[in-house]
């Protein structure tokens, strides 16, 4: 029994820890007194910052248009990827598994300045086109490891029978193969949102100069603490937040409709 | 560049050919092509250009000046062990926290026990730099910024890399086969022995790659140091940043970026840490 109460304590502790900066920063996007701890009385007056700062909307814009940009070529690319890794002959699969997983264990900053290098040899200065391919460069390897596993689950035969009942190689993919590997090729994508959505490093080295993301224009508003909009942050936060606790509701509740048995399987596998 | 590319499509897979028959050409591994195409322009060619870079000096001559360079250099050096340092403490924080954690919710019996573990991945999802931000205002709410830098550095790391560690752990002892506890149990093992002598050791993979999830990042992770430790902890990541930043000297920064490269695959090859890689952040979602 005093094992259990300690099991709860501990969790609740580890818990608290993760969750006061989000909760105090939530509470206090409701005032608009300017420090943090004081309390100017209720307003959602940070809120409306969010939306009508043209900076803020547009930096909140900037990240979402380049998540999903990154996250659909990067998915596109990857699924081709595994596939390509999964059905070459064993060495040719190996060596491109192995370049593919160089961004997996490489230091985010090697990933930035290696490609700010190519960026202002041949292009002279940050585009778009560097940012995005940053990012893709960053999220593709994670959408193959992902993809590679459902590819392995798959009985091998059912391509060749499509084939044999003159199916074409197109027709075979996508009418079996992409069904069979959807489930990670979805999570291939949720993951290559996220990474996108968080990345500051490479960001900060191959975007544009005028180009911001949450990451770059909160970094930088931190760093010189005499910009205004720092208050407005928590509202951001405290947005992103209620966002996030939706869709893992929304998860939640699709997976208690299904069997909970197979989800707790699954969790499992995981 | 497209040398790899066109190798792997030259290669003959025997057994498509015969079921493919009369449908051309076409082989399934063709299509890794394009990413074979991309991986050698944006990922293996930056990287051979880092390299050309760290041994060359500003004319373009061939030199070994760079490293002689880095590592004659007390203060380098000193950056050096700093980084390996905070990410040894914070990793070691990490795992401290993150194994109890992992290992109660993995004993958990409620089907619920998933709500926990979201609970716990949750933040992870909130922008990283305004997590640090949040954190950020309730040290400084505690009177902590600025004076405790090393402290408040360390606790930031830990903050924004706890749920890296802990999923890799949950993932592993939750598949462990239960049974071997009960038999050790059945052979007079106490709970303490049972423990350190079977769930400790069959663990070890989920703290390997939970460990490279923390310690790898954190070498070069210097928005924390920047953000809670008033820039004042270098980290080997901000010596890059600032060698192609405000120094602008690229034969430097990529010297410094290729230790850092070395140091990366190193610390993978001696741990084999890297299969399990995605379960961190993979099965996140």
């Amino acid at each position: 029994m005093t094992k259990k109460i300690l099991s709860w304590a501990f969790i609740a502790l580890v818990l608290a820890f993760v969750y006061a900066p989000i909760v105090v920063l939530i509470i206090f996007s409701f005032t608009d007194a300017t420090i943090l701890g004081q309390w100017g009385g209720f307003s959602l007056d940070l809120f409306k910052r969010l939306f009508t700062v043209p900076e803020m909307r547009k930096m909140i814009v900037n990240t979402i248009v380049l998540a999903l940009l990154a996250g659909v070529i990067s998915t596109v690319l990857g699924t081709l990827g595994a596939m390509g890794i999964f059905y070459a002959k064993k060495g040719w699969g190996k060596v491109l598994q192995g370049a593919s997983n160089i961004n997996v264990i490489n230091a985010e900053i090697v990933i930035a300045v290696s490609l700010a290098l190519v960026s202002s040899i041949f292009v002279f200065n940050m585009t778009y086109y560097s940012l995005l391919i940053g990012h893709v460069a960053f999220c593709t390897p994670f959408v193959v490891l992902s993809v590679i596993p459902k590819l392995k689950q798959m009985d091998p035969s059912l391509y060749e029978a499509a084939l044999d009942l003159g199916a074409s190689p197109a027709k075979a993919l996508f009418k079996v193969v992409l069904p069979e590997i959807l489930p990670g090729i979805v999570s291939g994508f949720l993951l290559a949102l996220t990474l996108s959505l968080d990345d500051y490093i490479i960001t900060s080295f191959t975007k544009p100069a005028e180009f911001d993301t949450i990451s770059t224009y909160v970094y930088n508003a931190v760093k010189n603490t005499a910009k205004s909009e720092l208050p407005a942050f928590r509202a951001l936060a405290a947005v992103i937040f209620l966002i996030i606790v939706i869709v893992v509701v929304v998860l939640n509740v699709r997976a208690a409709g299904k069997n909970k048995q197979i989800a707790k399987m699954e969790k499992g596998k995981k | 560049m497209a040398v790899s590319a066109k190798k792997i499509a030259a290669e003959p897979v025997l057994e498509e050919k015969k079921s493919c028959g009369l449908k051309g050409v076409f082989r399934r591994s063709f299509l890794g092509i394009p990413y074979a195409l991309f991986l050698a322009m944006f990922v293996i060619f930056p990287l051979l250009l880092i390299v050309f870079y760290a041994f060359t000096d500003k004319n373009g001559a061939f030199t070994f000046g760079n490293f002689i360079a880095f590592f004659s250099s007390g203060t380098n050096i000193s950056n050096l062990l700093i980084s390996v340092g905070i990410a040894f403490i914070t990793t070691a924080v990490c795992l401290l926290i993150a194994y109890p954690v992992a290992y109660i919710l993995s004993r958990f019996k409620s089907a619920r026990t998933y709500i926990f573990v979201l609970l716990f991945v949750a933040p992870m999802w909130i922008n990283f730099v305004l997590r640090a931000y949040a954190l950020r205002e309730i040290l400084n709410l505690l009177g902590l910024l600025g004076k405790t830098n090393f402290l408040n550095v360390i606790i930031g790391m830990v903050y924004d890399f706890l749920p890296f560690m802990i999923l890799p752990l949950y993932t592993t002892l939750i598949k462990m086969d239960k049974s071997l506890e009960e038999a050790s149990a059945d052979l007079g093992g106490n709970g303490a022995v049972t423990f350190f002598k079977v769930t400790l050791p069959l663990s070890v993979p989920g703290i390997i790659s939970g460990a490279m999830m923390v310690f790898l990042p954190c070498m070069s992770c210097y928005v924390i140091t920047d953000t809670f430790g008033n820039s004042k902890i270098p980290l080997i990541g901000k010596l890059i940043e600032t060698m192609f930043g405000t120094a602008s000297d690229w034969n430097m920064g990529s010297a410094i970026a290729l230790i850092m490269l070395v140091i990366m695959f190193v610390t993978m090859l001696c741990t084999g840490g890297f299969k399990n890689e995605t379960t961190a952040r993979g099965n996140a979602l």
